[in-house]
């Protein structure tokens, strides 16, 4: 079995997987950080992105091995110094989730919108965006502000 | 997913050399496709050839009113590219209305094309723009490459570097989406170039994306939304499945159509 190594959150890291280990399982399974979910494993529904060198994608439609010595950014990796990321805030604030379990994807999902496209973000933008992340829960809305708001405080 | 050998080549050479001494083995791209499909484990290749790490399969370059496109060209460069935007802008739009934002970041204009979706955008622009196919072997025109359903002129060990197209005066294509998927439930792309108008269809056909030729003789004659409101295609051929059946996108058709059009102006 190959060993992969890669940075996650600035820290490195490394185990021996199968080749047809996912990344998102290589996160959850081999170095425990279960904050990436898997909401539908067949690259729906975004409940599993993360940043990979600065692109956000699906982490379970991605192999571990692709991501050899690759830097990684996941939900864990956002708050710092023990303050949340002002995009965690804004969803905190703006009541943007319900069960939670959609939310890691949006907020990784967020934090590109905002990289990408910058810090004034119109509801169309947003929504439009927001394609690839499924939410059972909150029927969108107040994600949708809290992205808005998030971005506005990411300035 | 069933166990595979994972092999990451430097060059388009190298990587044509592995699928040639492995028959089984599959070329990795963006692995938006290939992928999702192993999980379901209705494909099983004994060996993945990932193009990550050959350098010079990615990147936009235009020279002479045609624009290449790197086969590892993921879809969200190909709708932010400047060079794009200028030579064929409809072109930008199209890989811009591709999947979702994640799709768009790693999914590859190489993969799309060799896999050949009959729901896919790209073959609908190859054909309509009369692109050329470039692979390690040869030029392939798109006329000539997409051979039916999932199905392409590559051979096994054959692996495209690249995409020309040739610009054209006006240019714009319409997608009818699959709100779910983002897939085509019927895309049309019109384009008028000195040879004349082409008009093709993906998301539609049995055997993939076809051309509507009485569409593009009266677009040859006046290139307006109107000379094409009257022409229906016939549902025979046509796809029917949960989300639409053949005759509606026999109607879908016609409207995409006059839509493109009016959209190229
Ligand atoms: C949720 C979702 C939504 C999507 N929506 C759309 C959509 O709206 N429209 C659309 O067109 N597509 C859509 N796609 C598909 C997407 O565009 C894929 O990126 C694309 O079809 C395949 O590209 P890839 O780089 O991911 O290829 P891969 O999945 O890596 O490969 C696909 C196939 O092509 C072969 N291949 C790849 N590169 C080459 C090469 N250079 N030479 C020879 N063979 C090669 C592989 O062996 C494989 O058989 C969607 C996908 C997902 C997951
Ligand atoms: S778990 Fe990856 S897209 Fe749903
Ligand atoms: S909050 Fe429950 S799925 Fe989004």
């Amino acid at each position: 079995m190959p060993t992969v190594s890669m940075t996650v959150n600035g820290k490195e890291v490394s185990a021996e997987v199968e080749t047809r280990t996912l990344l998102v399982q290589f996160l959850r399974d081999h170095i425990g950080l279960t904050g990436t979910h898997v909401g539908c494993d067949t690259s729906q529904c975004g409940a599993c992105v993360v940043h990979v060198d600065g692109k956000a994608l699906k982490s379970c439609t991605r192999l571990a091995v692709q991501c050899e010595g690759a830097s990684v950014t996941t939900i864990e990796g956002l708050a710092a110094n023990g303050a949340l990321h002002p995009m965690q805030q804004a969803f905190h604030e703006n009541h943007g989730l319900q069960c939670g379990f959609c939310t890691p994807g949006m907020i990784m999902s967020a934090v590109d919108m905002v990289e990408r496209l910058g810090n004034k973000l119109d509801e169309k933008t947003i929504r439009q965006e927001l394609e690839g992340n499924i939410c059972r829960c909150t029927g969108y809305h107040n994600i949708v502000k809290s992205i808005a708001a998030g971005a506005e405080a990411m300035k | 997913m069933y166990p595979f050998n994972y092999h990451q080549p430097k060059s388009a050479e190298e990587a044509a050399h592995i699928l040639a001494a492995n028959p089984e083995a599959k070329i990795l791209a963006g692995g938006q496709t290939l992928l999702p499909t192993m999980k379901q484990r209705l494909a099983g290749p004994s060996d993945l050839v990932d193009l990550g790490a050959v350098g010079d399969l990615a990147g936009i370059s235009e020279k002479g009113g045609t624009l290449r496109i790197g086969a590892m060209t993921p879809h969200a460069e190909v709708a932010k590219s400047p060079v794009v935007a200028k030579a064929i802008p409809a072109l930008a739009a199209l890989a811009g209305g591709i999947g979702d934002p994640h799709v768009r970041s790693v999914g590859t204009i190489g993969g799309s094309v060799a896999n050949n979706d009959p729901a896919a955008d790209y073959p609908a622009a190859c054909i309509a723009l009369g692109a050329t196919i470039h692979t390690t072997n040869r030029d392939i025109a798109a006329d000539d490459f997409f051979t039916g359903l999932f199905q392409t002129a590559l051979a096994d060990d054959e692996i495209i570097t690249a995409i020309s197209f040739p610009a054209a005066k006006k240019a714009a294509y319409t997608k009818f989406r699959n709100p779910a998927s983002r897939y085509a439930i019927v895309g049309v792309f019109v384009a008028q170039a000195a040879g004349g108008v082409r008009v093709a269809v993906t998301g539609a056909g049995e055997n993939g994306v076809f051309r509507v030729g009485e569409m593009e003789t009266a677009l040859d004659k006046n290139f307006s939304a109107d000379a094409v409101a009257g022409i229906a295609v016939p549902a025979d051929g046509l796809n029917s499945d949960i989300h639409a059946n053949a005759e509606y996108r026999a109607h879908l058709i016609t409207v995409m159509a006059k839509r493109a059009v009016a959209a190229a102006g």
